[in-house]
């Protein structure tokens, strides 16, 4: 077995990773891995954290005793919405009636199966962008300082960029334009940090905030309408 | 747990049909470690309790939308990461950006007398350390080292996939390793 790595050493502290017998065996032969290994474990022992403070037996109820009267508030917000969800529903309906006697134009049959298209976007569109929120937030509090991996935040913003692009379609060809110009932009910025380097300097990893701090609050913004116009 | 009290997914499935009952359940289950959570990565008890408030708020309104594919556990968990890391920005917004390092504070345990000496210039580089650290590397380092929480666990929660969970684990003690090393071999 060739030396071991960082990783694997991290990985046998925390006793994670398949191969531990023979990371075991290894460290019981090679005294410059075992030095590497102590070294690390002298480090992470000397990482303590204070006990969370304690909370009482009761605490859970403590919770809900100040949660409930917000639930309450929540549930006659939600009958509202349902309220003018279930007005849009009868006048679909009666609009659906009055189609048994006045037959509508093409155009106007086709709009009721694009709003239900819509809506189905919406739902997906919310969670591709709170989780595109969380990737650019996390490269946004990156500090910029000496020279910085972003290869794991690379890796995640690959994993957004298909499904961007398939929403970025969609909401195109469903006429949602607004949503889909912010896609777009929001594109550009995952193929900018996918195509950087994966170790930036302090100057790159600016640049990178700049575009990111421009397109995080459009991001925010239409997450948010896009959840409103769900309920 | 009281046998008499509803699984997790039989509480949701209450909770979803409008009886608050089934939501009561939930929120008395997993109170306390959405708050140690919270505490980990706020580093105080104020914001904590927030967090707490928020990420049951939040999980109420987005029922509908929880998938017994992951547990609640796992789910509330997530939440409370997304209210967490929220809180921190609003919280940077206020203090200003200079303040960052003092985000997501790392309470350090008292030492013992015999750790005293070296113990005070230990946590200041851990500060330091954990300072340069972005939150998401922060928090699953301290969930990994301080909860003991395995990576496939904090890969769920934290909405990655397991080798950017394990990457920010790395990066996060080779961080402190670089900050600790020269005090160490002092000692």
């Amino acid at each position: 077995m060739t030396h071991l790595n960082e990783e694997q050493l991290i990985l046998y502290y925390y006793a994670e990773g398949g191969d531990r017998p023979a990371v075991e065996e290894h460290l019981a032969s090679c005294a410059a891995c075992r030095s590497q290994y102590q070294g690390l474990q002298g480090t992470l022992d000397a990482v303590e954290g204070a006990p969370a403070p304690e909370r009482s037996p009761d605490y859970g109820s403590a919770v809900w005793g100040r949660l409930r009267p917000r639930l309450g508030v929540e549930r006659r917000q939600r009958w509202r919405r349902w309220a003018a969800i279930g007005a849009v529903a009868a006048m679909v309906t009666l609009a659906f009636l009055a189609g048994r006697f006045w037959q509508p134009p093409p155009q106007e049959r086709a709009s009721l199966s694009t709003l239900a298209r819509q809506r189905l976007l919406l739902a997906d569109v919310g969670d591709h962008l709170e989780r595109a929120q969380m990737v650019l937030t996390e490269v946004a509090n990156t500090p910029a300082a000496g020279r910085v991996d972003i290869s794991a935040e690379q890796q995640w913003v690959q994993d957004l960029l298909s499904s961007n692009r398939l929403y970025r379609q969609t909401a195109a060809g469903s006429g949602q334009l607004a949503v889909a110009v912010v896609l777009d932009e929001l594109e550009r910025v995952l193929l900018e940090i996918a195509h950087s380097p994966s170790r930036l300097s302090p100057r790159e990893l600016e640049d990178i905030h700049r575009r990111v701090d421009g397109i995080l609050f459009q991001v925010r913004s239409l997450s948010s309408q896009v959840r409103r116009d769900q309920l | 747990m009281n046998g008499m009290e509803p699984t997790d997914e039989a509480a949701v499935a209450r909770a979803r049909a409008g009886d608050e009952e089934g939501f009561r359940v939930l929120v008395e289950r997993h109170s306390r470690t959405v708050f140690r959570l919270a505490w980990r990565m706020t580093g105080n008890e104020h914001d904590a309790e927030e967090v707490v408030q928020e990420t049951f708020l939040n999980a109420y309104r987005r029922l509908d939308r929880y998938e017994a594919r992951s547990s609640f556990g796992t789910w509330i968990y997530r939440i409370a990461v997304n209210c967490s890391l929220d809180l921190i920005r609003a919280r940077r917004r206020r203090t200003g950006a200079e303040s960052s390092d003092t985000l997501l504070a790392f309470p350090s345990r008292d030492p013992g007398p015999d750790r005293l000496a070296f113990s005070g210039e230990v946590g200041d580089r851990v500060e330091q350390a954990l300072g340069e650290l972005s939150p998401m590397e922060r928090t699953a380092f301290m969930l990994r080292h301080l909860e003991g929480m395995s990576l496939h666990e904090i890969a769920l929660a934290l909405d990655r996939n397991l080798d950017a969970t394990k990457n920010c684990v790395f990066r996060a003690v080779q961080k402190l390793r670089r900050a600790l090393e020269p005090v160490r071999s002092t000692v």
